[in-house]
């Protein structure tokens, strides 16, 4: 068969199929599945704004040097928060909770099947599922980001505000941002994934954490298996780490940000597709779980 | 075998949960009306459902539902309902959103939606606590809001696993009617239940499941004439049973004649119900014992399935 044969193939499929449908079910999945995220999560809206919470306590309760040094080393506070909090744990626990319950939590309550008996691919079902799953951890989270960088440079006055907008300030709040909501669909591809292989995504969610944080060094091929060896390349402020936490901060091998951006979009879009096949085999045997 | 686009098929099918059977071997196809499937728990009956309805994978073997299959999941479920046993629910729905969202799912615009859901609601006689939370409903409205969300969307294919359970008599009624109705417009309704009597009365024909195997299938008289060989039970009222029972052990094919308890009624057991009413006919005419009451006491499906699988069907 000749390329073109594959390209009018897969033309011909593309006009067959329902993708106004498809889109309506998608915006139903989504609406249906994040009111119940948002409902039901209340130790992932802890996980996000436990730092938010840090930072409001210390305004409030520590004696503040307000001179601009200080915001240098805010910035490099902030930075650590991000990158070593949000990036390494809360991101990661909190889309190990917001999607492996996406499939797995429907099994345990017994309700995975009304999804299953009705018109809706099943692949429909897992783009649906996800997206509800990272708008609920995107808002959370890029909610909290935004929340600790107003925290931190507010109360610099004048000085703060002159950082955020007419220095690197707004720069980084944009970085930030990006890669939270990199760090939420990378992670939630895997988690989604690992919920439809493991009936306990737990054991293996630990493992992943695992090779997160040793795939420094790993060859640079392995690295690009990681999520963090993209988001690392896409932090604007480098943490000034030294000892065995230097090895959250290692780049092996630099690569340009759109690279990484788009090194983190097909790795998504790829454990999304893994996951689409493992869904037809998911069976509703209740009884097993 | 080219499914045919107005029966239900099922081709060889197998299903093994790693060494545990399931089903094996199940080939047979169904007409529209009402199909019941009878078996004790474990027979393999949810089994069977669940793969029609592509719940499950066969290990073996192919089924096709009106020509469809659930791998084609937007033409098959437009054209199947099913009323599964499990009674979970998602949490914090109410009876209406449980109907209404599946239907916006479906392709339904809200309108049309909202009209299907409240249609639903009337015929499962559930409009009144539709907008209550589904936690607070009991047993019997909970069936029946499964049941009003798998009738919603006006399938061709109704498949009801244990639909009657939990129901009063009034709404067990109900539902049944809505059945007999539904099999009335050509489209097929399968039935699962334990309830042998009310199968019997509405089905239009049975599938006998034992230990994952079916027995038999087909209407119940021809299901009673493929165990023909088995002794045909017939119970006698009259005047003098002992006398009855002498003479019914005269013969031949009468493998057991029994005096029951209130001393006027005999169970004969026989191989040949035509030479034994012979025998009653001529008892009778010679004036030996009046006969108040004949009748076949074993041609429902109980009686059949205790026979095919030695087990007491109203335990199933």
């Amino acid at each position: 068969m000749s390329f073109q044969d594959l390209v009018a193939r897969a033309q011909n499929w593309s006009k067959e199929q329902p993708w106004r449908l498809y889109g309506s079910q998608i915006s139903i999945l989504v609406r249906n599945e994040v009111s119940r995220n948002l409902r039901r999560r209340v130790w992932i809206y802890l996980l996000a704004f436990i730092p938010v919470l840090l930072i409001l306590i210390h305004l409030m309760v520590g004696r503040h040097n307000l001179d601009v040094d200080q915001i240098e080393a805010d910035t490099d506070v902030l930075a650590g928060i991000v990158q070593l909090y949000y990036f390494r744990l809360g991101t990661f626990f909190a889309c190990m909770g917001i999607f492996t319950w996406l499939f797995r939590g429907e099994m345990v309550e017994r309700t995975l099947h009304y999804q299953f008996l009705v018109p809706v691919r099943r692949e429909v079902l897992v783009v649906g599922k996800f997206f509800a799953g990272a708008v609920v951890a995107i808002a959370l989270f890029e909610t909290a980001v935004l929340a600790c960088f107003c925290l931190t440079y507010a109360r610099f006055g004048a000085a703060g505000k002159s950082y955020v907008f007419d220095g690197p300030g707004l720069a980084q709040l944009g970085s930030y941002l990006l890669v939270t909501a990199l760090a939420c669909l990378g992670y939630g591809a895997v988690f989604l994934a690992l919920s439809l292989l493991f009936k306990n995504p737990i054991v293996p969610g630990v493992v992943i954490m695992g090779w997160e944080v040793i795939a420094p060094i790993f060859p640079a091929w392995a690295q690009r298996l990681s999520v963090t060896f993209y988001l690392k390349h896409l932090c604007p402020v480098s943490l000034p780490l030294t000892g065995p936490l230097a090895i959250f901060t290692i780049v092996a091998e630099p690569v340009a940000p759109w690279i990484a951006v788009l090194g983190l979009l097909c790795l998504t879009i790829a454990i999304l597709v893994l996951s689409c096949f493992l869904i037809h085999r998911l069976e509703i045997t209740y009884t097993a779980e | 075998m080219t499914p045919d686009s107005r029966q239900i098929v099922f081709e060889n099918v197998s299903k093994f949960y790693g060494e545990v059977l399931g089903v094996n071997k199940v080939n047979f196809s169904l007409e529209p009306g009402i199909t019941s499937l009878v078996g004790p728990n474990g027979s393999g009956k949810t089994t069977l459902m669940n793969l029609m309805t592509g719940l499950i994978r066969p290990s073996r073997g192919a089924i096709y539902v009106l020509g469809l299959t659930p791998q084609q999941p937007i033409e098959f479920f437009r054209q199947v309902g099913f009323c599964t046993q499990f009674d979970s629910f998602p949490p914090g729905t109410n009876g209406y959103d449980f109907i209404y969202w599946p239907l916006r799912l479906h392709g339904f615009g809200a309108d049309q939606a909202a009209k299907l859901t409240n249609e639903a609601l009337e015929r499962a006689g559930m409009g009144q606590v539709a907008r209550r939370k589904v936690a607070g409903y009991s047993k019997g409205m909970r069936q029946r809001i499964r049941l009003a969300q798998a009738i919603a969307h006006h399938p061709s294919v109704l498949v009801l696993d244990e639909p009657l359970n939990g129901l009063d008599p009034m709404a067990r009624s109900e539902s049944i009617a809505l059945f007999q109705a539904i099999a009335k417009q050509g489209m097929h309704v399968i039935i699962s239940s334990h309830i042998l009597e009310e199968v019997d009365r509405i089905s239009d024909r049975v599938v006998l499941m034992s230990s994952g195997y079916v027995v038999a299938e087909g209407q119940i008289r021809e299901v009673r004439r493929e165990v023909r060989d088995h002794p045909m039970q017939i119970l006698v009222r009259c005047s003098n049973a002992s006398r009855l029972a002498a003479a019914a052990f005269e013969l031949d094919h009468v493998v057991e004649a029994k005096i029951l308890s209130d001393g006027q009624s005999v169970l004969v057991r026989t191989r040949d119900a035509e030479q034994f009413y012979l025998l009653l006919n001529k008892i009778v005419s010679g004036g030996f014992v009046e006969v108040d009451a004949v009748a076949p006491a074993d041609d429902d499906v109980n009686s059949i399935y205790q026979y095919l699988i030695g087990s007491d069907g109203g335990q199933a």
